[in-house]
Parts: C-alpha cells; structure tokens; sequence
C-alpha cells in the first residue's frame, strides 16, 4: 500500500467517526425544553415535529461503538499501513490455530503413521478417524459409502483400476491420478466403434450373442488401437490405470451407448492430489480406512 | 370546490399505478420465495426443468421482492409522500408514466431473463447489461420527477421522510452505475463481464449489496415509516433532533459496512477491520429510526387496539430494531465465523424483508390506498387485523427456524472429535436442518396467505371507486 493512500484512508475513517462526534455534540440538548411538547414550528400536510432531546441511553450507546472502534482499530489492522498494537493477521490467526491443533492431535496421527495399514486393521479408532476424514473430504466425489457413482471409483469392491496394495491406495491419495483415454471416433468412425465395442463385450464375462463379422473386424482394430492399454487378453494396466474391460465394472457406464461415447469422444479423469490438503499423517489414516472397506470381510472370515 | 385544473390537483395516478402492482409483485414474489423453499425440502419440485431449477428462481424471488414489490411500494409511498409534504403536483405526468412503465419492463425483463439463465453473477444485481442501461434511465428519470417536485414545493423546510428517499434515490443511482459496470462479451449477446477482477470485484459487489440494504431497505423505507407513522397516529413525530443526528450519521456510516460480508476472506485485514467497526457504530444511528417511530405513538398506545395499520407500523419498526441489532453482531469477525454461510444469514435478511420492509409496506399500503382511490376507509378492517397475524405468525415461524437451522449448521460444522477430525460430514449438518427447512416453509406459505387476503381487501376496496383527485390545499402557517 502506498503513503498516499494509507494517508487517505486514515483521513476519511477520521473524518468519519469524528464526524459522528462533533455531530452528537452540537447537536445534544440535556433538558427538555421548558414548554412540554414544543414542536419546531414546521407543519407539513399535518405533521409536525417535537423538538425533544436525543434520549440519553441512546447518545450513550453510541459514544461506546464509537470508543470501542477507535480501541480497535489502535489494536488490529484496520488504518491503512499501520498493523495494529496486536500484530494480528488472519493468516497468523490462521497459522496458530493449525500449529496448535498439530501440537494436540500430532502424536496421535504420528503413532498411527508408524504402523503398516495392515496393522492399523485392528486399531479400531485409527479406522474411525480415516472414516470421519473420507466423510469430510472423499464423500464429495467417492459417496458417504465410499461406493463411488459414475465416472467417480468405488472403493469397496477391490476392483482397483491403479491397485490396491496400501502404497498405492496411498500413492493415489497423495499425487492423484490422471486417467487419459484419448478419443477414438475419428480413427475408427462409427462404424469402427461399433464393432470394438462389440468385440469387447463379447470378451466380457456376461455372455452375449453376437454377429460374429462385427466381433471378428472388432478383434483388428481391438488390437491395433486398444490393446497396448487395456491389454491384448483385457484385462487392463493399473500401472497406467487402463481397466480390465473383462469384469462387470464400468466405472463410466456399461451399456452400449455409454462404451461407445468414451471410445468415441475419450475420458479425462482427474482424481486431485491431496497431499497439500491432508498431509501425509491424515492420508496414511485415509489408505487405512479405505483399503478396509475391501478388506474388514476377508479379515473376519479368517478369523 | 373541486379545481378542473389538473394543475391544482395531486398527481395520484401513478401513486394508483404502482400501489395495485406492488400487491401483485408482492404475491408473486413471495410465492417465488415459497417454492423455492419448497425446493429445498422436496427437490424434486423442479420437475427437471432448467428455468424452475433453484439456483435460476431464488435470484428471481430476491429479484422480485426486492425491486419489484419493493420498488412499486417506494415509488408509491415516495411519490405520495414528495407531493403531500411539498404541496405540490409532480413536475410531469409523461416523466411519471414513463417511470411507472418503464420500472415495469424492467421486471418484466427480470421474470424472462432470470429464468432463462441469463446472470451477472452478482447478488442483488444478477440483471445483465441491456436491462442495467434500462434501470439506469428509468432511475434517473424517477429521480428528475421526485427532487424537481422537492424543488416546486410550496414550503422552506423540506419534509424528513424526503430527505431519506431522496439519500435513497441518489445512493442507489451510484451503487447501481458503479457495480453493474461491464464489458458485454458482444454487443448482440446478453452476456458481460465485470470491469473488475478479483478481490476489487467482491469489495465493490458487497460495498454495492451492503447499501442495497443501508440505503434500499432502509433508509428508503424509513422515508416510508416517517411519513405514514406520524400521519396514521396523528401524532408528531418525537424528536427532530434525533432525525437529523440519525440520519447523516446513517447514510455516512452505512456506506462502510460492505466488508463484513467479506470476513476470513482475501480481502485486505484492514478493509475487514473497517466494515466490522463501522457496522457496530452503525448500530445507534439504526436504532435512532426506530427510537423515533415507536415514540411518536407514545401517547396514542390505545391505537394499537383498534388500528390494525398502527400494528403493522409499530411491529415493523420492532423487527427493524431487531434486525440492525443482529447485524452488527453477525459483523464482529468471530461471531461472522460461526454465522456465516449458515441460514442464519437468511434468517437475518428475512427479519429485515419480511418483519421490517414488507410489514411496513403494508401498513403504508393499507394507510394509503383508501385516500387515493376516494375512499373512506379500506374495505375491512378486521381482514387487515387477519393479515397482521398472519404476517406477524409467518415471520416468526420463519426466522425461528432460520436461527436454529443456521446456529446447528454452524456448530456442526466446526465440531471436532477429541482425535482432531470432524464430528459430522456436510450432508449430516442437512439432515439436521431439514426439519427447520419445513417450518420456514410453513412460515413462508402463511406469510403469503396474508397478500392474497390483502389483494382480497384491496380489490374489494378499489372496485367501482371514482378516481379521487385530491386539491392541494395551502400550506398552514
């Protein structure tokens, strides 16, 4: 900020509350007049005007918001370039508030981010505080069961398009995920897309019939553009994120027309980096909770 | 004996005018208002369709409220007023008609536009460009016709009530030209773009929506509330002194609350500072209207058993000392961290909308409409008394349930387990508020029933009245 405006500023804040002052002042009146219910002499269409005194609680009441400003604004910021006695900022307000809620909760986390996410298993309230974190900062895209919806990943069916260990659970928290599936309508046309599609489904575990010339044309174009992701068997590659287009899961929709539209026009997923957002404590607790929503059954069967 | 001359006469027909269209904007408005609080609890009420989606009609029922039903009931009040305390007929009967109908395109535009998706993005002045340079030549126009009736007026002093509708009129031209300022992506398309970015943009948006409330629904309809007050209890009003130290500190103060609508956020600290102290300074010169209304009825408090209309003025002068009691208090920074975002802003807005401005709509309606249209006396009285209950019943049910919805939403928000996360997710603070949702629902629809029982009374009043054109007497002296 520069001199000049920092000037301005003071001047016009000082012009204003002191304005109020020199105005409550010249205007007051401590008694009331002699005559009870003297007016001021103007009439207009029938009204008229008493010339009673401002009531005192009310002259009161606005001296006190009036000292009260000026003790803040000595105190926090508020006259142009001078910070105010207090030093306050809303970062710092900001920057306290987190390092004492880290100085508080911090051991906590620390303790459940030495143990493996296989251990934290059994640790009942470390799953409890990853289920209120997802609650808070997954469910958005994810659903409150974590079950995900179309285009956003269900977490708790073990199908994982970038897998499942607890490293890359976590890897996924921390970095995010960019799927690109580039769009194919104008290499294969529609025609072309056609015959992919049914070539896929035919793979697929649910059992179709199909004309077997579209499934056959569908097989080349398959392998010539499809399968160096997904696959020549497609069964997907989670090291790209590519997914097994064997299964019943379709993360963007399973029918016909749904398939098409993403061979046709693509799909660019984005699931966003949360390092920044949660840190690598709060993230390990997340890994922990959502590697157990595909995993508490397999647990207690062993059991 | 009745003067032929129009000249000697008052101009009462586009007061008739914009008085009929104030109660018909007011239902519509409303009944906006009551659907999309039915939204809220039943979305499936916008039957999939783009233009009754939520987020397309609450700007209209802000819209509609605000500058139609609120404006109608301004232009009316002010536009009696300016003349029966300058006596004087307004300058031009082409400038009013050109007012009255031009305010009506411009709502007219709102209802097509708002729906259609067309959006500034700006609250309170979502309207986009070509309907702005319309409000802009019909503000100006309204303007020329009140001061240049001021400037004809028959006595030295000029009437209170005119000083606040005239501080309502200039400031609202202001607000308007400078917030509405855009570039129009091309001059064949509706859409525009701010001329300010950022920061600036949000400052000059709130500074423009803060004084929206300070000098539209405030100082506008205290212009109202010092003309109709002392006239229906035939009282004087209480002290002169408190008017004139209330209302330059009002209209100087306002002007510096908007930063409190920008709190925790990239506004500078010190703008922030200043919005909150200002708001609380603000708070005497606010309560000096009241003070002022409520007193010049001492002395006449057995009005309030057989005059209805005395009843709308005095509880709308109540929920207005409540409201700028609460709105300094939402504008200290900590109790904004709780409150805000929450419906506890909504509860606010509507202690003000609906218990302030619309209540002494009313009464100003109620206490106005049977003198210009040559009536006595508004057809019935006990139905005005059924529609103070109704509106005194439905403001309290709806801000009731604002205050508890928004304090449980923002308590629920910022809970925190013993382990440091969060006690609930968002969709559990809804599930909290859903029951709330129903009762200002209720509150809202019986607020609404009130207008259709007013429309009843009106048209029964009005219907086969002469078109009464009053003499303008001679000042007494």
């Amino acid at each position: 900020m520069s001199n000049a405006l920092s000037f301005y500023i003071i001047l016009i804040v000082a012009i204003n509350i002191l304005g109020c002052v020199a105005l409550l002042y010249f205007t007051r009146k401590k008694k009331q007049s002699g005559e009870q219910g003297k007016t001021t002499g103007h009439v207009y269409d029938g009204i008229e005007e008493y010339d009673n005194p401002m009531p005192r609680w009310w002259l009161w009441m606005f001296y006190i918001t009036i000292v009260f400003a000026i003790v803040y604004l000595i105190l926090y910021p508020g006259l142009g370039k001078f910070k105010g006695v207090l030093g306050w900022t809303q970062i710092s307000q900001y920057e306290e508030e987190v390092a004492e809620a880290d100085a508080k909760y911090m051991p906590l986390f620390e303790k459940y981010a030495a143990m493996s996410v296989k251990d934290l298993q059994n640790e009942p309230e470390a799953l409890q505080m990853g289920q209120s974190i997802f609650a808070n900062t997954c469910f958005g895209c994810h659903g409150a069961d974590g079950r995900g919806g179309i285009g956003f990943p269900n977490l708790t069916d073990d199908d994982w398009l970038y897998g499942g260990t607890p490293d890359d659970i976590m890897y996924s928290i921390m970095e995010g995920r960019k799927g690109a599936m580039p769009a194919w309508g104008s290499a294969l046309g529609e025609e072309g897309v056609s015959q992919v599609v049914h070539y896929i489904l035919s793979q697929n575990e649910v059992e179709r019939t199909f004309k077997p010339n579209l499934v056959d044309e569908g097989k080349v174009k398959y392998e010539a553009m499809c399968a160096a992701c997904h696959g020549k068997d497609l069964s997907g590659n989670t090291a790209m994120g590519a997914p097994n287009l064997k299964d019943t899961t379709w993360l963007h929709g399973g029918s016909i027309s749904m398939i098409k539209d993403v061979i046709e026009n693509g799909i660019q997923a984005n699931m966003p980096a949360h390092d920044k957002i949660l840190g690598k404590e709060k993230a390990h607790l997340v890994t922990a909770y959502v590697y157990s929503l595909s995993h508490s059954n397999d647990e207690q069967s062993k059991e | 004996m009745m003067s032929e001359l129009k000249k000697d006469n008052y101009n009462y027909k586009v007061i008739r005018q914009f008085a009929v269209m104030s109660v018909v904007w007011g239902i519509v408005g409303m009944a906006v208002g009551v659907l999309i609080a039915a939204q809220l609890m039943f979305p499936a009420l916008n039957f999939d369709t783009s233009w009754l989606s939520f987020g397309r009609l609450r700007p209209l029922h802000t819209n509609a409220v605000i500058f139609a039903f609120g404006g109608c009931v301004l232009m009316a009040t002010s536009l009696h007023c300016v003349q029966r305390t300058s006596y004087a007929r307004l300058i031009s009967d082409k400038l009013a008609a050109f007012v009255f109908w031009g305010w009506q395109l411009v709502i007219l535009l709102a209802a097509i536009t708002l729906p259609m998706g067309y959006t500034s993005a700006k609250e309170y002045a979502e309207l986009e460009w070509p309907i702005d340079i319309l409000i802009a030549i019909v503000w100006v126009a309204y303007a020329v016709l009140f001061f240049g009736t001021i400037m004809k007026r028959k006595v030295s002093h000029i009437y209170v009530a005119n000083w606040f509708f005239g501080a309502f009129i200039i400031t609202i031209a202001v607000l308007h030209i400078v917030n509405s300022a855009a570039l129009p992506i091309d001059w064949t398309s509706w859409k525009s773009y701010s001329a300010y970015s950022g920061a600036i943009d949000a400052m000059v948006q709130w500074w423009y929506g803060h004084n929206a409330v300070g000098f539209y629904l405030t100082a506008g309809f205290l212009g109202i509330m010092y003309y109709y007050v002392p006239k229906q209890a035939g009282r004087p009003i209480y002290s002169y002194r408190l008017s004139i130290v209330h209302f330059w500190a009002l209209i100087a103060i306002y002007m510096w609350a908007g930063p409190h609508h920008l709190h925790y956020s990239s506004l500078p600290d010190w703008a922030q500072s200043l919005g909150m102290v200002f708001s609380l300074i603000l708070l005497a010169p606010s309560w000096g209207g009241m003070i002022n209304g409520i007193m010049t009825l001492s002395g006449a408090w057995h009005k309030l058993r057989t005059d209805p209309i005395i009843k709308f003025l005095i509880v709308s002068l109540s929920f207005y000392g409540m409201s700028t009691f609460e709105g300094p208090m939402m504008s200290i920074k900590t109790v904004n961290a709780l409150s805000h975002n929450t419906d506890w802003t909504v509860g606010h807005v509507h202690a003000g909308a609906l218990g302030w401005v619309a209540m002494v709509s009313i009464g100003a309606l109620y206490a106005m409409i049977p003198s210009i249209f040559g009536k006595e006396k508004m057809h019935s009285i006990s139905l005005i008394n059924m529609h103070f209950w109704l509106s005194t019943i439905g403001v309290v049910l709806y801000i009731a349930a604002m205050w508890i919805a928004g304090v449980t939403q923002g308590l629920m928000w910022r809970a925190t387990n013993s382990d440091g996360t969060l006690t609930y997710s968002f969709v559990q603070s809804l599930e909290a508020t859903y029951p709330y949702y129903g009762i200002r629902l209720l509150g809202g629809i019986i607020f609404l029933a009130g207008m259709f029982v007013m429309a009843y009374n009106v048209m029964k009043t009005i219907s086969g009245a002469k078109n009464a054109d009053t003499r303008i007497p001679q000042p007494a002296h």
